[in-house]
């Protein structure tokens, strides 16, 4: 089973997400920051990250870089949560080794559409 | 496939509650340079953004943008911390909070304050930076359609020629290659000769490079969109064939936003201002604008009114408490019902050890569920920092807020509620209470004045001070003011808390002017009703020149009450055990009988009206007499009053069910409960029957009065 692993300081977010990659028939495991999904990433495979990229205590390009670190990550797709404020933080994520990007706000069937991008 | 959302708006509304009471929290206390702090005040405003934008809540959505943009800046820098941009965020958290409160009713907002608020924030944006918008929509390269005149298939050649380490970051080409078969028919033909010989080879880079053929009616955007994430890993060459041989070759280099307005100068009118403004100056216009349409989208997207039914978040810690207990109490019944299963008496003792813990587990079981409801009672303080900010502003007084117990715990329905009454308290304080930097530099205390809110626990109470240290309640001005409004008598001797007590009197206000913070129609009666209302008390305390304390004593919840059950006839009442005084054997020389009916218990220096239940309440009592009667004693309102019982019983908590929700509201009654043998008791409403008895008296009175004329 497909395996994604979600990182969102946001509640909210984190639960639509999580009720979206489920309802899709993912199987989901959540982090809360950065640092949170560095250590779930670190005590299991995923085969899909999904990442904010503002967090307390770490934030998502950090966690992208530690993770491209990790031999069972290099190639991993990771997609950083960005909104379109956040100008320059798709190169930022790009340079720190994400695949890619989905542009806030959350839309379910773009989630979705997405993610056959980077998934088989 | 349709996914909705919706049930994700409490907990989005929620967060974002919460989101604002950390950004006002943070406002008031941040300082230059203090980037953490800075920090996650953005982080709030993101989150809020994020999911408003997701619900459609499109006005929140773009003033929010606004105060992120601000944040923004101070964050890294661009623009210093001064305290002028700080209160035009502190009155944006005001109106963010009006606006997601519309928005979740399903209403539209139509607060001047909005408008006035988002003007300032686009004026003080725009005098600083030129491009903020500019850069943020550009890059999310909406995806236009670039127009495409003909149905007809079009021929696309594609060259993608990935960088060795494309694979690093995740992509995958077969997968950008399924994405291109959605548009059409695909030819892929890989070039490899690039490819090393295998010696050489490194397994963690691409080699290979990509001849593509597409036919399809797909724009060249499309195409671009699909190579969106690679475009700086790779080049890219795409190349369309037509009928006639026109080729026209873009790559990726160009900025495909440009390349749109370029290709499509009849874009429409309304997306251009929508998502791409030009220039700096019309931002302040383009905001107020972008609010104003937004309105139609907001009506028609904002979800229908809910009942809100409100959710508590509860800490781990107390479930897992909770499905603890839960284990033991399955553990004892099952122990009970094996006991049970072939009892003598020799198993008598092992039943009552069972029957003690299971007692144990009840206990422990309903500690652990109430403690569920309990919040720590910062919820409720953690609005007076701001509160006291503006109305120092307001006031020119400098006050300092000190705040002390705040973990205290206290139920969620009597923290809802006492909220309101603690504002006009404080309010009181600081408008009536602190005096002004000079007078009190002239009594020789410090010119800040100081506002001390404490609550603590005290004997299944929870008691929350308020304190100034102010010029304290003046005695004498109070008083004249009484007997100017005929509320005691010209000559009545009162002691300091029977002088006190007159401010609650309806219709009592000191101030010499009603000002625009406190003294305005609500009155200190309505925040000693409201409090009553909630089963506690207030008191105050206070000391000419010295400052003055209120103190609100109230239940720690509302749903259970330790209470005496009494024996009236054949029926059980029941006392709440806080307004017992004491109960007593009525002894013959105490008893006063004075005109008609009322009769005065002398209670050592006090004289107490007695009041028989049996009369009240219609009932058909074993003792009539007061000779042989029990008298309890209950206080309200400072009144005492003795209640005349046949008979004391237990001491017991008592779960309280409403009676105005099962039945109707009751005179004297507050509600009832279920006793252990499952006969339905009374909860006597002691202020109730006070009012009640006090009454009687009074026509009694008046009656006489007649009858004598």
């Amino acid at each position: 089973m497909t395996k994604i692993l979600v990182v969102d300081d946001s509640n909210s977010i984190r639960d639509m997400v999580n009720f979206t990659l489920q309802s899709a028939g993912y199987d989901t495991e959540q982090a809360c920051n950065g640092q949170d999904g560095l250590t779930k990433a670190q005590g299991s495979a995923f085969d899909l990250v999904i990442s904010d990229v503002n967090m307390p205590i770490m934030d998502g390009i950090t966690l992208c870089q530690e993770l491209r670190k990790l031999p069972s990550f290099k190639f991993t797709p990771i997609l950083m949560l960005t909104t379109e404020s956040s100008g320059d933080m798709k190169l930022k994520g790009k340079a720190a080794g994400a695949t890619g990007w989905l542009v806030k706000p959350f839309n379910p069937e773009k989630l979705l559409a997405t993610i056959k991008r980077v998934i088989r | 496939m349709s996914i909705d959302l919706s049930q994700f708006i409490p907990s989005f509304l929620e967060e974002s509650f919460e989101g604002l009471e950390l950004m006002e929290s943070s406002l008031l206390t941040l300082e230059a340079g203090d980037n953490e702090t800075i920090h996650s005040i953005f982080r709030a405003a993101h989150s809020i953004k994020g999911g408003a934008g997701t619900f459609g809540f499109i006005k929140v959505t773009d003033f929010t943008h606004l105060v992120e943009t601000l944040l923004d800046e101070m964050r890294d820098g661009r623009r210093k911390i001064v305290q002028s941009d700080v209160e035009i965020l502190l009155d944006s958290v005001d109106c963010i909070r009006l606006l997601i409160e519309t928005a979740r009713d399903g209403e539209d907002c139509q607060d001047e304050k909005i408008a006035n608020t988002s003007a300032l924030l686009a004026e003080t944006l725009g005098e600083k930076q030129p491009d903020i918008v500019t850069t943020s929509s550009v890059d999310n390269s909406q995806s236009n359609e670039v127009l495409n005149e003909s149905s007809n298939l079009n021929q696309w050649g594609i060259s993608f020629l990935p960088k060795h380490q494309l694979v690093q970051t995740g992509n995958d080409p077969l997968l950008l290659f399924n994405a291109l078969a959605d548009f059409g028919e695909l030819i892929v033909q890989a070039d490899t000769d690039e490819l090393p010989p295998l010696t050489e080879m490194n397994s963690e880079e691409l080699y290979l490079s990509w001849q593509l053929q597409l036919s399809s009616d797909c724009t060249e955007q499309d195409i671009i969109e699909v190579f969106e994430w690679v475009e700086d890993e790779c080049e890219l060459i795409i190349t369309e064939k037509k009928e006639i041989d026109e080729s026209r070759v873009v790559t990726e280099k160009i900025e495909p936003s440009a390349d749109t307005k370029l290709s499509n100068p009849n874009i429409n009118d309304s997306q251009t201002t929508n998502s791409v403004p030009e220039t700096t100056p019309v931002v302040t216009q383009k905001t107020t604008a972008n609010i104003s349409t937004a309105d139609k989208n907001n009506a028609d997207k904002a979800p229908s009114k809910k009942a809100d039914v409100g959710s508590i978040r509860v800490g781990v810690d107390k479930v897992d408490s909770l499905i603890n207990l839960v284990g033991e109490l399955v553990i004892t019944q099952s122990m009970l019902s094996e006991l049970g299963n072939d009892f003598d008496v020799s198993k008598v003792e092992r039943l009552k050890s069972g029957l003690e813990q299971l007692l144990q587990n009840t206990k422990e079981l309903q500690e652990s569920v109430m403690r569920i409801r309990m919040l720590p009672i910062s919820f409720a303080f953690n609005r007076f920092p701001r509160l006291i900010h503006d109305l120092s502003k307001k006031t020119g007084k400098s006050i300092e807020l000190i705040i002390k117990g705040e973990q205290t715990e206290l139920d969620k329905t009597v923290m809802e509620q006492i909220g309101d009454p603690l504002v006009h308290l404080v309010r009181n304080a600081a408008d009536h209470g602190i005096e002004s930097g000079e007078v009190r530099l002239a009594n020789g205390k410090p010119e800040q004045g100081t506002i001390t809110l404490n609550a603590y626990h005290q004997g299944g109470n929870i008691v929350i001070e308020i304190n100034d240290d102010g010029g304290g309640i003046n005695r004498q001005a109070v008083l004249n003011k009484a007997i100017e409004k005929g509320i005691v008598e010209p000559n009545a001797s009162l002691s300091d808390s029977q002088v006190f007590d007159l401010l609650f009197e309806p219709g009592f206000s000191t101030a010499k002017e009603v000002s625009d913070i406190s003294g305005r129609g609500v009155g200190m009666d309505v925040v000693k009703r409201n409090i009553q209302a909630l089963g506690g008390r207030i008191q105050v305390d206070s000391e000419e020149g010295k400052g003055s304390t209120f103190k609100v004593h109230l239940p720690l919840t509302l749903a259970i009450l330790d209470g005496q059950l009494v024996r009236v006839g054949s029926q059980v009442y029941i006392i709440p055990l806080i307004s017992i005084v004491e109960s007593l054997q009525v002894q013959k020389k105490s008893i006063n009988r004075v005109s008609g009916d009322m009769i005065l218990y002398r209670l050592r220096e006090d004289n107490v009206p007695v009041l028989p239940v049996y009369q009240l309440f219609n009932l058909e009592a074993i003792n009539k007499e007061l000779i042989n009667a029990l008298l309890v004693v209950v206080e309200a309102d400072g009144q005492k009053v003795g209640l005349m019982v046949d008979d004391l019983l237990a001491q017991q908590q008592v779960v309280i069910k409403s009676l105005k929700d099962n039945y109707q509201q009751v005179d004297g009654i507050s509600g009832a409960t279920i006793l252990g043998d499952g006969s339905v008791a009374m909860i006597l409403d002691i202020p109730g029957m006070i009012n009640i008895a006090l009454t009687q008296a009074k026509n009694a009175q008046k009656f006489l009065e007649q009858e004598t004329a």
